[in-house]
């Protein structure tokens, strides 16, 4: 028991929290757009590792941090337009799509990554984000450093989640994302282009996962590793269902899911010894299932979810 | 623009979609190969020279496309019912554990007695893998894409765990690898001195079992109705329910014995490396064969050919390999659109 | 046409549509009038529905222009295939499948693009207080802040004509508004609607019930397979004119036909149900079904007459009371014990319960009896068998298609409907449970259908006939029941009630409601 209060107490377990949360938001949040409009996005795990390695080369090219998450978010558009193009215009499979996606923006990163610097055998290093500390705020204690002592990626995921909130909910815009992906037939009677909807939101929540992306290797870490998104992309998608597909919902099961995390790894250092540690490494992954499960029951999803929406066509 | 359904897709057509799908795939696969610096035509014909060109390198294409059969056929069954089963990656090492399990120890002396015993435990361990969630999907209805796709990350750390521990070899020198299978258990090779192995004939024989299985039997009409219509299906008194788990079985069947083909047949153990994504890959080869399980078949000898070539390619002129798995993920999208092309008419209204 | 003449706010001219080789139109020519009602009269299948997908923009023309008269009563040519433009012009529509969002509040439903996608800020209580104008200005009165999904169908409607109004529509379009209305409320619809023109509204009114139009048009067209046939002044008409031109050639409806009663079939003994779909529960209902007759239920749809159906269709089992069939308790609910048993099904829905689109005509036939010994032989399916019993079905019950092997989904509706109807009685089933079964017919098809069900009951079947249609109930059905918010009425013989005492317990006012 002393060793969890430990834990719980220590300003660099709530710091860490909310540093494995931030790629979270971003994920859950992009997914959350794409499903609110009608779409799911399976391309997510392949969108988050082509924003790694594109923000990462880009800043290792000369850009700077800030041109990398440009070219980050750029290039994770790019890939929702090809999402948006096939599950939106052409209204094929999206499960399918989806996942070709993935393998096809996964491939384009490591093969960029391998063509680029073929000989490297570790990896190159850039200088990444450094932490922001907000005066008064970060004074609290265990809250202030875990949440205003960090750097400005993660301030823009704060920032994300309060505007696409206040656009869902509150603008003639976020409305006509919300009917597109519930009754798109009644968006299309009230002279919205179900198609411009769709895919601008495919295209928005794709630019937001590759900022999840890009604070891997821009933030979290300061290099590009093969495999290193490791299934957020597909956790994100359990958090979205897990959040109802609302962004203050998704905020906090990032945030549990963060302090899960860290709580796992300290307590492998305390207690792992005996036990593989691969069982840690699981339960992120067996969590996210959980998840599921729990929710399971009372899961309200958007009613057009999944289904193409096809002009004239009932 | 509209798309107006077509009366029915001619045989020709039919096979028309994918053979243009792949050759788009193909020429999509320029932009990446000029990135590289590569010349494009030297580059293509070694990559044809390098899959096809001799008997080895057929042999090699042969022995890549075998698992990409099985894994192919498990996500053809699993489709036809709407079954999204994205998890035969993990099946795949969950059927390669029960092998090594089963078989690393020779309990009998008879090859009639190991290998059919090895191919039932692995089969089994794949089944009852995507068994979990299709049971969650089935009595809680819990969206089965995101549970096999975690259970893929899942599955492979449990491999870890086994290969570091249990069933490490204890002559690997702290290497994480398992146990090798005994000589009884082997596949026996196909062709002398090359590596393709009667796995293939396992893989030919589920194809066809498969496909007689889907169009001949109550069990295939069940499928297809779930699949394609559920709410007819319970109308009609089939139990939906069940017909899933039917599903699940056979699904996660396969691509367990893709497992186990990969270990009786190539390497003789479990590591951590065992699939290159055989499983997704496995994705790619069911679409492209429309979901039919001959189809598959000859799909997967494409997506075999690509790997082995683009690997043969890579090595002789420095270009990363990485390019295989472009071309596999191109020619998903581009059947995609090519399927479409065959059920529509297109219009331009 | 001296409204035409006056104020043309509408004028199409020459409109033809093709969908591969079918002409949906064929050179159609109408006009309509500041403050008119114009009743478009026609089948299903006669091009109603194209003609006015192609005024909304919906789809696009193959021939033919389409004008609407601006602020200053001057005809200006129509954009082609954008419903933007024909909104911006003042056409509404209110389609007879709803446009709706459930999970959305009214006011978002009737605000939703009517302001720039790009403002920071919804104007909801300007919204608001518009609405609130309009309200009372119309008659029409709507919770602004449920979601739609929770009000009634008559509500679910006054939102769809509110939202036209919203939006300042000079013309509205209303296609079978009265398909899912109860009698008294499609009375309180024509006088919104009459008040609604006296304010300048132009109304295409769209339907195929003949005194319904006459009601409240002032002019009728008529069309018939793509083709407008004739155009008269109400005043004027001739019903049985009408009819004629409708459908082109003298149908022949059949009557009640009584037969003896026979034995017991049925039984349902204070029995409850939860509705499937979010449909309502049906509640502590009792019934009894005989062989030889037919017994209707009135009502509209999603008043529990899903559960119903669906407890006798073995795909749902009571929550109390007990149900008994042939003759003994049943306790095993299973949709193939039921069809094994001798009951037949014909389901509401065809194309989402009844049939599976993209298999074949063959494997359609089969659908229900494919585990049966004729059909297979362990597990193996006899496909040679199978084909030849669909041909059979196919002639026998005139099923228009390419052959056993087509995939059902290219079938129209009534032809997908006859091969349902030939699957289930060729068990010679001793119950057949029909919801809905000439739903979205021609009359031909109509008339196929409710002679077979006749047949059936003369052969000795026991029928349970859910209808939404009052005009089908008093014509075949023996006895009638009404069912309203879950609640079953007592079945009494259809020659003791009227239309109007139906209608009444169907919007739950009627005495007997309750009772039983």
């Amino acid at each position: 028991m002393g060793d969890v209060v430990d834990i719980l107490l220590a300003v660099s377990f709530w710091v860490a929290a909310v540093r494995i949360a931030t790629p979270l938001i971003f994920g859950t949040l992009g997914e959350l757009i794409c499903e609110r409009a009608g779409v799911l996005n399976l391309g997510i795990e392949g969108i988050f590792t082509v924003g790694a390695m594109s923000g990462w080369m880009a800043v290792y090219q000369g850009m700077g941090l800030w041109g990398g998450v440009l070219v980050a978010v750029g290039v994770g558009m790019g890939f929702g337009l090809i999402h948006a193009g096939f599950t939106v215009g052409l209204g094929v499979s999206q499960h399918v799509t989806g996942i070709g996606i993935t393998l096809l923006a996964s491939s384009a990163a490591y093969f960029t990554y391998r063509t680029v610097l073929p000989d490297v055998t570790s990896p190159p290093r850039i200088e990444p984000f450094e932490p922001i500390a907000i005066p008064i705020l970060s004074d609290i204690p265990l809250i202030g450093p875990a949440l205003f002592h960090q750097t400005a990626l993660t301030y823009l995921a704060f920032v994300s989640v309060i505007v696409t909130a206040w656009v869902l909910y509150r603008t003639p815009l976020g409305l006509a994302v919300r009917a597109v992906g519930e009754n798109p037939a009644a968006a299309e009677a009230q002279g919205i282009s179900v198609v411009a909807v769709r895919t601008g939101a495919v295209a928005v929540g794709s630019g937001f996962m590759a900022l999840g992306g890009a604070f891997l290797t821009m933030s979290a870490f300061d290099a590009f590793f093969f495999e290193m998104v490791g299934g957020r992309g597909w956790i994100c998608i359990a958090l979205v269902v897990f959040a109802t597909w609302q962004p203050g919902k998704a905020l906090l099961g990032a945030f549990l899911f963060g302090a899960f995390d860290a709580f796992q790894v300290r307590l492998q250092q305390s207690i792992g010894a005996n036990i593989p540690y691969q069982v840690f490494l699981m339960l992120p992954y067996l969590l996210s299932i959980l998840a599921l499960i729990l929710v399971s029951r009372r899961a309200a999803y958007p009613r057009a979810l999944m289904v193409p929406y096809r002009k004239g066509e009932r | 623009m509209r798309l107006e359904p077509r009366e029915s897709p001619g045989l020709g057509l039919r096979f028309a979609a994918p053979a243009s799908a792949i050759v788009v795939a193909l020429l999509l696969a320029a932009i990446p190969l000029a990135f590289a610096g590569a010349p494009l035509a030297t580059a293509y014909y070694e990559m044809f020279q390098g899959a096809l060109g001799s008997v080895f390198a057929l042999t090699e294409t042969l022995t890549r496309a075998t698992p990409l059969i099985l894994t192919g056929l498990a996500v053809t069954a699993a489709f036809r019912a709407k079954l999204w089963n994205i998890g035969a990656e993990g099946q795949l090492y969950a059927g390669a554990l029960a092998a090594v399990v089963i078989a690393s120890h020779a309990w009998s002396s008879s090859a009639f007695v190991m290998i059919p015993s090895m191919m039932v435990a692995g089969a089994a361990a794949g089944a009852v893998l995507l068994l979990i969630p299709t049971l969650l999907k089935t009595k809680l209805g819990v969206d089965e894409v995101v549970t096999t796709l975690l259970l893929n990350f899942v599955m492979l750390l449990f491999v870890s765990v086994m290969v570091e521990g249990p069933l490490q070899d204890p002559m690997s020198m702290g290497w994480p690898q398992s146990e090798p299978i005994v000589d009884e258990a082997v596949l026996p090779e196909l062709v002398p001195r090359t590596r393709l192995h009667a796995g293939l004939i396992i893989a030919l024989v589920a194809a066809v079992l498969l496909s007689l299985l889907i169009n001949r039997t109550r069990w295939g009409l069940e499928m297809r109705a779930v699949g394609a219509n559920a709410d007819a299906a319970r109308f009609a008194g089939m139990k939906i329910g069940r017909v899933m788990v039917f599903t699940a079985i056979i699904s996660g069947g396969l691509a367990g014995l893709a497992g186990v083909s990969e270990v009786a047949g190539v390497r003789g153990y479990v590591t951590l490396d065992l699939s290159p994504g055989y499983g997704y890959a496995g994705i790619v080869v069911a679409m492209l064969a429309q979901l039919s399980a001959l189809g598959v078949v000859v799909s997967a000898i494409f997506i075999a050919a690509v790997f082995v070539g683009a690997d043969s390619m890579g090595r002789a002129m420095g270009v990363s390999s990485y390019l295989a798995d472009l071309i596999v993920a191109l020619s998903l999208l581009t059947m995609l659109v090519a399927g479409l092309v065959a059920r529509y008419r297109i219009r331009w209204a | 046409m001296s409204k035409v003449a006056a104020a043309p706010v509408l004028r199409l001219t020459g409109i033809t549509k093709r969908f591969g080789p079918l002409v949906a139109n064929d050179r159609v020519d109408l006009s309509l009038g500041r403050g008119e009602v114009l009743a478009l009269l026609g089948e299903n299948g006669a091009g109603k529905s194209t003609l006015m997908s192609i005024l909304f923009g919906h789809y696009t023309a193959d021939e033919g222009t389409v004008e609407v008269a601006d602020q200053a009563g001057n005809l200006r040519e129509l954009r082609h295939g954008s419903p933007a433009a024909a909104l911006e012009a003042g056409v509404g529509m209110v389609h007879q499948h709803f446009t709706l969002a459930d999970n959305l509040s009214v006011l978002d439903n009737i605000t939703l693009g009517t302001e720039g996608l790009w403002r920071a800020f919804q104007g909801r209580a300007a919204a608001r207080r518009r609405l609130k104008t309009l309200m009372d200005d119309s008659g029409l009165k709507v919770p602004l802040d449920r979601p739609v999904g929770t009000l009634s169908v008559g509500e679910q409607q006054r939102t769809e004509i509110l939202k036209a109004l919203y939006r300042g529509v000079r013309i509205l379009v209303l296609d079978e508004p009265t398909a899912v209305l109860t009698p008294q409320e499609v009375s309180q619809l024509f006088d919104t609607l009459r008040r609604l023109t006296q304010q300048g509204l132009s109304i295409i009114f769209i339907s195929h019930k003949l005194d319904e139009v006459t009601a409240i048009s002032d002019r009728v067209a008529i069309l018939r397979a793509g083709k407008l046939v004739g155009e008269r002044e109400t005043k004027a008409v001739d019903r049985g004119e009408l009819a004629e031109l409708m459908v082109g050639r003298p149908v022949e409806l059949h009557g009640r036909d009584p037969q003896p009663r026979g034995t017991e079939v049925a039984r349902l003994d204070k029995v409850s149900v939860p509705g499937p779909r979010g449909g309502m529960d049906l509640k502590s209902a009792d019934l009894t079904l005989f062989a030889r007759e037919i017994v209707g239920i009135a009502g509209v749809s999603g008043n529990g007459q899903g559960g119903l159906a669906a407890l006798l269709s073995g795909l749902a089992h009571p929550s109390h009371g007990t149900f008994s069939l042939f003759g003994s308790e049943v306790t095993r609910f299973d949709a193939g014990t039921f069809v094994a048993g001798g009951v037949g099904r014909i389901p509401e829905d065809r194309h989402r319960d009844g049939t599976v689109g993209d298999m074949t005509v063959w494997e359609n036939a089969i659908l229900e009896t494919y585990r049966d010994g004729a059909n297979q032989r362990a597990g193996w399916m006899r496909i040679g068998v199978a084909r030849d019993h669909a041909k059979g079905l196919i002639e026998a019950f005139d099923v228009r298609c390419p052959g056993p092997d087509a995939p059902i989904r290219l079938l129209s509706g009534g032809n997908m409907q006859k091969l349902i109807i030939g699957r289930v009685l060729e068990n010679k089933p001793r119950l057949i449970v029909a919801n809905q079964p000439t739903r979205g017919l021609d009359i031909g098809a109509v008339a196929f259908v409710q002679d077979r069900l006749l047949e059936a009951k003369r052969d000795g079947a026991a029928i349970l006939l859910i209808s939404e249609d009052l005009d089908e109930l008093f014509q075949i059905a023996d006895r009638l029941a009404v069912i309203h918010a879950g609640h079953l009425s007592e079945a009494q013989p259809a020659e003791d009630v009227t239309k109007r005492q139906v209608g009444l317990m169907m919007a739950g006012e009627g005495q007997g409601a309750h009772a039983a």
